[in-house]
């Protein structure tokens, strides 16, 4: 994909096969950009982790649902928008995966590696759908690698 | 980009190569269904062996978890053995390193157990 109009967006099936093709076009995107190899894998693995809750606990898998990904190239900054057709997200049921209690959790961790490797993570749920916008700076100063602990 | 896995005994202990990507769908698949084999053959001393798995995701990392705890839970162990960097950087981040009992060589991890 070519960001020549800054823009790319698409439209995927809610299925496994999106989350693959979500998370490869997210590496062709950031590897364009310039990004290094440790940020690209961080946009990559976000953009999965994205598309896995718009896939899985959004469109829950309907075939009449879709996923829309959109890639976007504003100033120093790469956005990301990832959205889903189901019920709207409910973030106050999402329990920290680093306390005690949730550490063997076998779910529950997507969101926050998304904030560990972007930048910026907004999520807009509605009852038509969450929206999600990732966000990296392109030569910021964390170009270097954000820590992921921050 | 499949998930591959292969199993060997050494000294009473199942060492279990795992190649390739533990994401969700396949790999977690393959990756549960090997660990519950192992257990109802009465496998409990478990090493994953995870030097080729240069991919791992939240539904791969959940799934590591379920295999910790399900073998703890019959009364087994489960060790990690081999992690690469980003591997080993995820665990970090999710605090996990400090729940897994991770191994950077085989004939110790074997060792390891009682």
């Amino acid at each position: 994909m070519a960001m020549t109009d800054q823009r790319v967006s698409y439209t995927l099936d809610s299925s496994l096969e999106t989350i693959d093709s979500c998370e490869e076009k997210a590496t062709r995107v950031a590897a364009d950009l310039g990004f290094g190899d440790d940020e690209v894998m961080q946009i990559s693995m976000a953009v999965r982790e994205g598309a896995v809750n718009a896939v899985l606990h959004g469109n829950n898998y309907a075939s009449d649902k879709k996923v829309t990904l959109a890639f976007e190239r504003s100033g120093d900054e790469l956005v990301i928008t990832i959205r889903d057709q189901g019920k709207g997200m409910d973030l106050s049921k999402i329990p920290n995966p680093l306390a005690p209690e949730n550490l063997l959790k076998t779910s529950g961790r997507g969101i926050f590696l998304m904030r560990s490797f972007m930048d910026v993570v907004e999520i807009r749920p509605s009852s038509t759908g969450t929206e999600l916008k990732l966000i990296k700076h392109v030569h910021g100063p964390t170009a270097g690698g954000k820590e992921a602990s921050q | 980009m499949t998930m591959k896995v292969g199993t060997r005994q050494v000294d009473g202990v199942t060492l279990v190569d795992c190649s390739g990507r533990i994401t969700l769908g396949e790999g977690s698949v393959i990756l549960r269904d090997t660990v519950r084999d192992l257990l109802s053959k009465g496998n409990k001393k478990i090493v994953l062996n995870l030097a080729d798995v240069n991919y791992i995701d939240s539904s791969g990392i959940g799934e590591l978890v379920s295999a910790f705890t399900t073998t703890k839970n019959q009364g087994g162990e489960l060790k990690l053995l081999n992690l690469t960097k980003k591997v080993n950087d995820l665990l970090q981040i999710t605090k996990l390193y400090t729940v897994f009992d991770v191994k950077d060589d085989e004939a110790a991890a074997v060792k390891s157990f009682k």
